[in-house]
């Protein structure tokens, strides 16, 4: 079967649906049913769908547990918002060089991390990356130019509903074909199988540090558009629960799915929002909800597999038209 | 005549245990040679120094004249020898089909970028490859189960894959750890005699670890047998077969 004629259909229907989307959010936005608050949440989740699909790409593709995706945000966050303060670019631009600055930060601040991690089978980025994430708080609590404990102050709002939707589509076209290329396959013969990846020819440890530092890449990317969204920045916004909590989006998804990392993404940012109610047990009842979870879809919600729009379509049609 | 592989000396210890003690084999390109031996005797341990999975204590490894002492995996790989695990190990939730074609590696040479911007160089290839990779497939009688996960293959299929994803990466030596293990004698019957065929049809050499001696026999030109980490006879079938040594300590056996 030719390869092109079978992906075609699946990328039409893909791109449609995205456009539609955009336009129906837009629209509510514009006709008021969506308020400021709902249009926070909605850039909330364009941020952790970022996280959460650029850390499914270690940990669900290449299989490596990461416990430290919060500290590469916060390069993205630090690097790109003292970009912004202290350049003095044309503003339509400023932000995006801005964001391309914190996930090139946090892109080599990956390779520096990974070299010696990944050049070792076993689960030593799991350990290396928690010691990270801590260290590279610590390190911003005791900087001046990053305002220390009192946060960073005097970021430019540049962060909307636009811009957070069209890169994070970006971010998932990006990651989505790289996965499905020859890339994509080594990345995944090594969580498979790391000693029969390297009998079949695959550089393990190339491939371990290229999913690592593209993760990375887009963690700064997330950062970026975090700082820019909330203005006031600090260390403590980017901790290890913040780690867990990117962690358990891709873990309840399916790791090595990037449709079941974004349906969870949503779900776990809206859920907390909807608990606030019952704010005393809030982390009592996400936490219930997630065991739960565990217990019933070990696999997380998608597994490995991938949910298709079109796939649906064939489906309904199948049924209406019999 | 040059030989295609050239071991010497070979030997690697685990702790007090010499698993392998001054091995050494020669073979021709294009030559079958089977490696027979007890349990434990070696046999997988000397597949592992050859694969680069282990680095040997002592000893020479010559492809073509090339050492392989000290290169990757994935280097000796390239280098043209691949193998197939006793063990079986697929990439169990990747189809069968991307089981071989990750073993295009090498042979794949469009970018990230590429791949990102879908350029024409992507299609090609991907097209190309998997042509290539179904071409495979029929020689084992797989092209039916492509695009099923791999572990979903019945136990003997699994084993044609392994060697299927080996052959991908275009060896000249091919090294196969009891292919035949946990196949009925009919099935053991019909991957000998794919195994003659893909020699031929590839013009490869292929080193087999068996078991069982009387299938080694029958297709194999030239046996090793190895004992306690060392070769103790080498020849034709039917030297072995009259090698006192090998009658006492090997054949000898009610296994
Ligand atoms: N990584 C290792 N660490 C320690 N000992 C090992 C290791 N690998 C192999 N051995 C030992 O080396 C010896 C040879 O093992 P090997 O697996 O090569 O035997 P074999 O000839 O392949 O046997 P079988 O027919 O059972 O497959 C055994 O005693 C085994 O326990
Ligand atoms: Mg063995």
């Amino acid at each position: 079967m030719n390869v092109l004629k079978k992906k075609i259909p699946s990328y039409i229907v893909n791109a449609i649906s995205v456009i539609a989307i955009y336009l129906i959010i837009s629209q509510l936005v514009w006709i008021g049913v969506i308020n400021n608050y709902y249009l926070g949440i909605i850039i909330v989740i364009g941020i952790n769908i970022i996280l959460s699909t650029s850390l499914n790409l270690t940990t669900g593709f290449l299989g490596q547990l990461t416990l430290g995706h919060a500290g590469f945000m916060s390069i993205g966050a630090y690097a790109s918002a003292l970009f912004s303060i202290n350049a003095n670019l044309p503003e339509s631009i400023e932000f995006y060089f801005a964001l391309l600055v914190g996930g090139i930060c946090a892109a080599i601040v990956g390779i520096l991390v990974g070299i010696p991690a990944l050049r070792l089978r076993g689960d030593y980025l799991a350990i290396i990356t928690l010691g990270f994430g801590e260290i590279i708080r610590v390190i911003i609590l005791n900087l001046d130019f990053t305002g220390g404990a009192k946060g960073l102050f005097g970021i430019p709002y540049a962060t909307n509903f636009t811009n957070v939707f069209f890169i994070m589509l970006l971010t998932i076209y990006i990651i989505w074909t790289v996965i499905d290329s020859r890339h994509g396959r080594a990345i995944k013969s090594i969580r498979e199988d790391e000693i029969a990846a390297e009998a079949a020819g695959v550089p393990t440890t190339y491939y371990k540090l290229f999913a690592f530092t593209l993760g990375s890449f887009f963690a700064g990317i997330a950062g970026g558009l975090y700082s820019h969204y909330i203005l006031i920045i600090d260390a403590a916004k980017f901790d290890f629960n913040r780690s867990i909590e990117i962690l358990v989006i891709v873990v309840l998804g399916g790791m090595g799915s990037l449709t079941g990392a974004i349906l969870a993404a949503v779900t776990l940012t809206i859920l907390p929002e909807y608990l606030r109610e019952f704010s005393e047990y809030r982390m009592l009842i996400y936490a219930v909800i997630l065991i739960f979870a565990m217990i019933f879809r070990p696999k997380g919600l998608l597994g490995t597999s991938e949910f298709s729009l079109l796939k649906v379509f064939q489906f309904i049609k199948r049924k209406v038209i019999g | 005549m040059t030989k295609l592989l050239d071991v010497k000396n070979l030997s690697v210890s685990f702790g007090g245990l010499k698993a392998v003690n001054q091995f050494e084999i020669q073979i021709g390109s294009q030559e079958l040679v089977g490696l027979i031996g007890p349990n434990g005797a070696g046999k997988t341990t000397v597949f592992n120094l050859l694969t680069g999975v282990y680095t040997p204590t002592e000893g020479s490894i010559l492809l073509d004249g090339n050492s392989l002492i000290g290169k990757g995996s994935n280097k000796i790989v390239n280098m043209g020898v691949a193998r197939t695990f006793q063990n079986i190990r697929l990439f169990k939730n990747l189809s069968v089909i991307d089981n071989v074609k990750i073993a295009f590696q090498s042979q794949m040479k469009y970018s990230a970028l590429a791949a990102v911007l879908r350029l024409p160089s992507y299609w090609k290839e991907e097209k190309l490859f998997e042509e290539k990779a179904l071409d495979l497939l029929k020689i084992f009688k797989l092209e039916n189960f492509a695009y099923q996960k791999a572990c979903n293959l019945p136990y003997g299929e699994q084993r044609k894959l392994e060697i299927a994803r080996a052959l991908a990466t275009e060896p000249k030596l091919l090294l196969l750890d009891e292919p035949a293990a946990g196949m009925n004698p009919s099935e053991t019957n019909e991957l000998m005699e794919t195994i003659r065929l893909v020699k031929e049809k590839f013009e490869i050499a292929i080193l087999l670890i068996e078991h069982d001696m009387s299938l080694v026999m029958g297709i194999c030109e030239k046996v090793a047998v190895l004992e306690y980490g060392s070769i103790i006879a080498s020849g034709s079938p039917e030297q072995i077969q009259n090698d006192p040594r090998v009658i006492a300590s090997y054949l000898g056996e009610s296994d």
